[in-house]
């Protein structure tokens, strides 16, 4: 959001959460966030009276246009109160005071709580008496219907991406998006929240609980569908114009408008068929993927499970469509016995089932948070949408192994390139040993060969070089023996080395 | 000394020492890091070093929950029961650290006797320490020097006289260091800590110590306490720094001055050469750098001293004077040194002085950068082979590369407008 500052009242260190935004959001700001940043001395001392300086030096600072006042996990075993400290200064702007238990609630509920306290916070003095909204009410005005998206944030998973593949999905059926939140909006825009004919819940994590705020105070509804997927996009927007009062939409679009159901009936994609796939994620984007991969591409679902209990329900019932118990649990070791359990050839998951799954030498794509800064990459990915089902098609293929290879592979066995667990379109030749087996060859080469055909290295100028990285070490090796041979020294050892260091810079 | 040597406090932008374990545990790889703490450390550890993809975990976190909180003893049991089931996990694992955090150091979690007690349990098929790297107690690099003066109580005693080498050092950078020592005739050299946890160096009266790193305040005074010579020097980055470095344990050792002269003279005019390219990016450039690490000091006596980089101010989150005493001698006049941090007053100081470039965390540094200001991620230096007199040269490059990079880029990526038509 804009004009929004946090104060939070944390220890020294606790800082490293700007390098979320900093380094995988690769934003050019700092974060809004002022932390009080305690030290042990501190603890001694009057920790309420460094939060007030804080809060005040912030506001006078940042002059922002309201106030969340906070505590991590630690502040919280201190109980300075820091939000009613910060109520009772008389500080001009809005001030919201968060309670986030720390030990109990994670992220994803931090998020939701945050965005509805301060949605709540500004917006309850003009509630009405009676929700008298009428979602309609765009046809008579004589405009285009408009809605709110709510729920996209930073670090949240390909948001950026999505909010535009939305905007341009709504703008192609005639719908106006009003406020996108809390992504880029200020107070003025959380103001404006109630002029939508109806919001458009994208994250269920972070905005049901708002949503379902602007219903029962407002009157305004949300749609319930993300549109992740084929058959969900399509669904998502047969449930928006439904609820706007609109004809349907073409059942056709999702054909005519994204290459991924060809790409998915060609006959490259045959292969596809029942490969059995491992699914773990927040709960938005696991169940979208469940039914993606048994409905869209053909794979077998081995197993689904998510580490949102607020969306365990939801995971369960789309579990047991597909005949499977849903693990719901935040343990990552549970998770990967589940995924040993299951023996897929694909796993679809978050970065911590990155590492399972390379424990397990099964391929796999991330489809949710948590990430790393690859998922936020700088071209046009989202999930949503006709155009992130094209994303979502290439990424979960990506991983596998290509279909003639993978006959190959299956066929001859004894190949000293193409050996067992090897992928040749991920372009590594597969473990070190293959890297050293170049190295020989190329070493032989040069030392029986060179002009000079005198050149030795030593025991000890070999040991040197062993250590050189060995994306580099032909380098240095060339490097090297072309210094050496322009000095006109026979022996190379690890002078050599460094001295051939030295004179190339490199 | 004359340092302007002054102090700020106010908001901080540093790590806690919890991040040392992203480099520690690969220097031993046969140790195991706990940390005892909240969802914030586990996600801290999990953001500095999930980027890599792990078949084996290193380390971990035991997360304090509510109940936890409410009673002392089903801590300890839950602790215990953690530890276990980790070690079925990863039996080869020979040293675990319990590494203490903010929550568990506020609610006094007795770490110490956990780990007394989970010793006594395993009866030394794995060795249990105890240190704190909580961000109230330890900022960055300070993690590291709690966890090997968790480790000094461990070695073995010795009267043999030797060189122990003590912090992390890159592997590469070690053995060209213990290899130049035997050629000074100093045969027997150790480190601390070891490549391996259970292959622990002795100590005595017969050690002869060299701090590799600025930061290991309470390591050396445990190593004094065992018998050790802890020798005063320059930290050994940079041609000069290094070869003062070597110099003080060849004199320690009594070596043979001309000796020392064959050795170290034609490893000097070497670096000289490496530098050289470096020199005409950094030359007359001003820098200033932000607290991280407590190698700023070093740093700046380099970039000044080797490099004719111009210090505009230079930030340490904590200063020993004692052991900082001959890198502040070695600093130009007047030098401002600051030692902790008010982060919005600092950064006003930065864009008001127009540094040419800016030493600071990566909360930092891309924010600095979209202002203009070129900056160098200072984390790196702490996971880069960047000691001794043959490493000078990379060690310049370290810093001449952002903004060698920005020459190369810059014109390109934000073309001044033209007259002239593309396809004229």
């Amino acid at each position: 959001m804009h004009g929004v500052h946090y104060v939070l009242h944390a220890p020294q260190g606790d800082t490293y959460a700007d390098l979320l935004f900093t380094m995988i959001e690769r934003r050019g700001q700092r974060p809004p966030v002022t932390y009080t940043t305690f030290q042990a001395r501190d603890l001694g001392g009057d920790t309420a009276e460094l939060v007030k300086r804080h809060v005040q030096e912030a506001a006078d600072r940042f002059q922002p246009d309201a106030l969340l006042v906070g505590e991590s996990c630690t502040a919280e075993l201190i109980q300075d109160q820091p939000g009613a400290l910060a109520q009772g200064m008389g500080l001009t702007m809005p001030v919201v005071t968060l309670e986030l238990p720390a030990y109990s609630k994670k992220e994803n509920w931090g998020a939701a709580e945050t965005f509805y306290q301060l949605m709540r916070g500004l917006l309850k003095q003009t509630v009405p008496q009676q929700p008298d909204h009428d979602v309609k009410a765009w046809k008579h005005e004589g405009r285009r219907p408009r809605v709110n998206l709510l729920g996209p944030s930073l670090l949240g998973f390909r948001c950026r991406d999505d909010v535009l593949e939305v905007q341009r999905l709504l703008s192609l059926h005639g719908i106006d998006v009003g406020v996108v939140a809390p992504l880029g909006a200020g107070v003025e825009d959380i103001l404006r929240l109630p002029q939508a004919d109806l919001n458009v819940c994208l994250y269920p994590e972070v905005a049901e609980s708002s949503c379902s705020w602007l219903e029962r105070n407002f009157g305004i509804p949300f749609s319930k569908t993300v549109p992740i997927g084929m058959g969900a996009t399509h669904d998502f927007l047969v449930e928006v114009h439904d609820l706007l009062g609109m004809s349907p939409p073409e059942a056709a679009e999702g054909y005519q408008r994204s290459r991924m159901p060809w790409y998915s009936e060609s006959v490259d994609s045959t292969y596809l068929t029942g490969k059995r796939v491992f699914i773990f994620g927040d709960g938005t984007h696991a169940i979208a993927a469940a039914r993606i991969c048994s409905e869209e591409l053909g794979f077998t679902v081995v197993g689904l499970g998510s580490y949102s209990r607020e969306m365990a329900r939801p995971v369960r019932a789309a579990a047991k469509q597909l005949g499977l118990e849903a693990l719901i649990c935040d343990d990552y070791l549970a998770v990967e016995a589940a995924m040993a359990e299951a023996a897929p050839e694909l796993v679809l998951g978050t970065q911590m089932e990155r590492h399972s799954a390379k424990r397990l030498g099964v391929p796999c794509a991330v489809i949710s948070t948590p990430m790393h800064v690859q998922d936020v990459p700088a071209r046009h990915s989202p999930q949503m949408g006709w155009e992130g089902a094209n994303v979502i098609f290439d990424s979960w293929v990506h991983p596998l192994m290509m279909g003639l290879e993978e006959h190959l592979i299956g066929m001859f066995r004894h190949d000293f390139e193409f050996v067992d667990g090897h992928q040749s379109h991920l372009g590594h030749t597969g473990g070190a040993g293959a890297g050293n087996g170049n190295e020989g060859l190329h070493e032989s080469g040069s030392l029986q060969e060179a002009p000079s055909g005198q050149l030795v290295w030593t025991v000890d100028g070999e040991a040197e070089l062993k250590k050189i990285p060995f994306f580099v070490r032909g380098k240095v090796r060339r490097n090297a023996e072309s210094y050496a041979r322009e000095v006109g020294c026979k022996e190379i050892n690890s002078e050599t080395l460094y001295d051939a260091k030295a004179h190339y810079k490199a | 000394m004359s340092a302007n040597l002054l102090k700020e406090s106010g908001p901080r932008e540093v790590f806690c020492g919890l991040t040392s374990i992203v480099w520690l545990h690969r220097r031993m790889p046969d140790a195991f890091f706990l940390v005892v703490g909240s969802r914030t450390c586990a996600h801290l550890i999990q953001s500095a070093a999930g980027v890599m993809i792990f078949a084996e975990p290193r380390f971990g976190t035991a997360i304090l929950s509510e109940r936890d909180l409410a009673g002392l003893a089903d801590a300890h049991d839950e602790l215990d029961r953690v530890a276990r089931e980790l070690l079925v996990r990863r039996p080869e694992i020979r040293t675990l650290f319990l590494v203490g955090s903010c929550p568990s150091e506020v609610i006094k979690l007795d770490l110490a006797r956990a780990a007394e007690r989970l010793n006594e349990e395993l009866q030394g098929r794995v060795r249990v320490v105890n240190y704190s790297g909580s961000g109230i107690e330890t900022t960055f690099t300070q993690g590291e020097d709690g966890a090997l003066a968790a480790l000094v109580p461990l070695l073995p005693a010795s009267d043999a006289r030797q060189l122990l080498l003590v912090g992390t050092l890159a592997d590469a950078v070690e053995d060209r260091l213990i290899h130049l020592f035997s050629k000074l005739g100093i045969e027997t050299v150790r480190s601390l800590p070891p490549r391996q946890s259970s292959e622990l160096p002795a100590v005595g009266p017969g050690t002869t110590v060299l701090l590799t790193q600025p930061f290991l305040t309470e390591t050396a005074r445990l190593l004094r306490d065992r018998g050790a010579t802890v020798l005063k020097a320059p930290f050994p980055l940079g041609t000069e720094g290094s070869r003062r470095w070597m110099e003080a344990a060849a004199d320690n050792f009594q070596c043979p001055a001309a000796k020392v002269r064959d050795v170290l003279d034609p490893l000097e005019a070497r670096a000289r050469i490496a530098i050289a390219p470096h020199r005409e990016v950094l030359e007359g450039k001003r820098i200033f750098l932000l607290p991280e690490s407590q190698l700023e000091l070093p740093l700046a006596r380099f970039l000044h001293r080797e490099c004719g980089m111009e210090l505009v101010e230079v930030g340490v989150p904590y200063l020993n004077r004692e052991q900082m005493g001959e890198e502040l001698a070695l600093l130009p006049d007047g030098t401002t040194v600051v030692e902790g941090q008010h982060v919005e007053r600092q950064l006003d100081r930065v864009r008001a002085g127009h540094p040419d470039l800016v030493v600071c965390g990566m909360g930092l540094a891309n924010p600095l950068e979209a202002e203009g200001i070129t900056t160098k991620w200072s984390i790196e230096l702490v996971f880069s082979p960047i000691h001794g007199i043959d490493q000078a040269g990379d060690l310049a490059e370290l810093f001449s590369r952002p903004l060698h990079r920005r020459q190369l880029i810059h014109p390109a990526l934000h073309p001044k407008p033209s007259n002239h038509p593309v396809h004229a």
